[in-house]
């Protein structure tokens, strides 16, 4: 008994100890005080010393993109520093170009802010706030696609253009211990400014859409940050040619809607890939907006599909259809929204026709 | 204790009769994770050099003063992990106050390394063999130099190796794990020149 009390005594005194040691060094040694962060030379915040820019920023309710909450781990959160804040921790250089490096451009999740800095940082990120909204609906819209309509709560509107993206705040739950954030492209387009209405792929164990799918019911809070990305309608008179896959329709669809209110009515035509009918969804709608644009096309093409199907339309992958319809790249500009691997090939097609490459946006997702 | 062995033979064979990393296969995890780049497995052996000196003589100091004369001896294991964990902590506070190059290239490799098995390992063993405190000063120094060489090493092949062609299956931790076993192989012509266990 006695050499059991003795034990527990000597554990307790000695984590004690060093406890006490470690709390002391963290508001000494560890305490940098409050500093000034400065931004676009204009806006100055401060901020408590010794914590990663990205967090303090985000304390601030300034969001810098970064799709894995600061970990190093997607070298989004890049941001320009302007003052001398010393050399590139390695966890940085992974993600670094040459050209970066001369910039200084850096990782805003690994820098540690311990004294005045001045940063800059794209001014639409300004317009970037965060959200609480309510779920007022989620459609099945194909197995494995779901609509879902988020409406921002307190009448609180979301200004942005059509092609931008937003990040989804999954809290925690089974699969996740702290919340996370994803990126969805917004399908609803800028003049409904107090909805968000996203489409969702199931992605296997995917930890935002398990979320979405097994856990999320009408009624729901969920938070937002944006509006993110560059993946806009540019300002001319070419023609358009529009190019997604799956879930990748959304931005499309909010890009057509908004063509549509402005009145933009530039000749566009619109390949959608999927495999068999059963992949295929929002056809009516792409078929009513044919009905009241004078020159846009809908071409769904399907490359496996199914008997049952009784498909008429184009078959064969997203890239053979696009070759047979697209006679000359000549006055073309292309949109593509899609997996990486849809877009590089279509891109391949692109070129070929002679469709310049700086007139070819697109918007990756793994 | 054992007087009769020299601080420099126990330093020697640290480093190249018992390293602990090829001849106890300690400290493996961050040995095969970290080793892909000569300027990082540099770092992270400098951070291993100077952790396990300075906390060998700091366990001594707790097992000979606080452990023995309570008859506490069977909480090494704990108490041994907490030293350890604080004083990585502590450490890498101070350097990351003092100098901004330090922390870059030492302080960010100090929280991989407070889980090292080596850490505990060399502790350990110095209890086990009964050093003086001026032996396990240097028992832990070179187990570290030791343990630096040996992921330097390991990196230097692996930046060679980048270029050779490996079979598909054995490419990463396999191949890696086989030219563990090889330098282990390497450092066993050093035995029999000393020997301290």
């Amino acid at each position: 008994m006695g050499a059991f009390l003795i034990g527990v005594g000597a554990i307790c005194g000695i984590s004690t100890f060093l406890a006490v040691i470690i709390v002391v060094a963290d508001s000494t040694i560890a305490n940098y005080g409050d500093v000034k962060v400065t931004i676009n030379d204009d806006k100055e915040v401060i901020v408590p010393g010794g914590r990663p820019l990205l967090a303090s920023l985000m304390e601030q309710k300034i969001f810098i993109p970064s799709a894995c909450g600061g970990k190093g781990s997607c070298g989004l959160c890049k941001l320009k520093v302007k003052s001398d804040i010393g050399d590139y921790l390695p966890t940085e250089l992974p993600w670094m170009s040459e050209d970066e490096k001369k910039q200084n451009i850096r990782l805003s999740c690994q820098l540690k802010v311990k004294k005045d800095i001045s940063i800059q940082i794209p001014e639409e990120l300004f317009n970037v706030k965060e959200y609480l909204t309510e779920v007022v609906s989620l459609v099945d819209l194909t197995y494995d696609i779901k609509q879902v309509i988020l409406r921002l709560i307190e009448s609180a509107e979301i200004t942005f253009r059509a092609g931008a993206y937003i990040q989804f705040e999954v809290p925690e739950y089974e699969l996740t211990p702290e919340p996370v954030y994803r990126a969805y492209s917004m399908a609803s387009q800028p003049s409904r400014k107090n909805e968000v209405e996203l489409e969702i792929r199931l992605v296997p164990n995917g930890l935002c859409t398990t979320y979405v799918f097994e856990h999320l019911k009408a009624g729901d809070r969920v938070t937002i940050n944006g509006p993110y990305g560059e993946f806009h309608l540019s300002d001319t008179d070419k023609d358009i040619v529009f190019i997604a896959g799956s879930s990748g329709m959304a931005p499309i669809k909010s890009i057509l809607y908004d063509m549509l209110e402005k009145n933009i009515d530039r000749r566009a035509r619109y390949f959608f890939g999927a495999r068999a009918v059963r992949d295929l969804f929002l056809v009516d709608e792409m078929k009513e907006l044919e009905k009241k644009f004078r020159n846009f096309k809908f071409i769904p093409a399907l490359s496996e599909p199914l008997p049952e199907d009784n498909w008429m339309g184009e078959t064969g992958l997203i890239t053979e259809v696009l070759d047979r319809n697209l006679d000359s790249g000549d006055n073309i500009e292309a949109y593509l929204c899609g997996s990486p691997g849809m877009i590089d090939a279509s891109i391949a097609v692109l070129t070929n026709k002679g469709v310049p490459e700086e007139l070819i946006y697109y918007d990756k997702f793994a | 204790m054992t007087e009769g062995i020299a601080f420099y033979a126990i330093f020697f064979a640290a480093i190249f009769t018992n390293n602990i990393l090829l001849t106890n296969y300690l400290g493996m995890c961050s040995f095969l994770a970290v080793s892909k780049e000569v300027k990082t497995a540099q770092g992270l052996g400098m951070a291993v050099i100077f952790v396990l000196a300075i906390t060998s003589v700091l366990n001594w100091l707790a097992y000979h003063y606080i452990l023995v004369p309570l008859n506490l001896t069977f909480l090494r294991f704990i108490v041994f992990i907490i030293i350890i964990a604080a004083f990585v902590q502590l450490i890498e506070m101070i350097i990351e106050r003092i100098s901004e190059k330090l922390y870059a290239s030492l302080g960010i490799f100090l929280p991989l390394i407070t889980v090292n098995c080596a850490i505990l390992g060399v502790s350990l063993f110095m209890v086990i063999r009964n050093y003086t405190f001026v032996n396990s000063f240097f028992y832990g120094l070179g187990s570290g130099i030791g343990w630096a060489l040996a992921i330097i090493s390991m990196a230097g092949i692996r930046e060679k190796m980048k270029k050779s062609r490996v079979p598909k299956g054995l490419a990463g931790a396999g191949m890696a794990l086989i030219i563990a076993g090889i330098m282990a192989l390497a450092f066993m012509g050093f035995s029999g020149m000393l020997n301290i266990t």
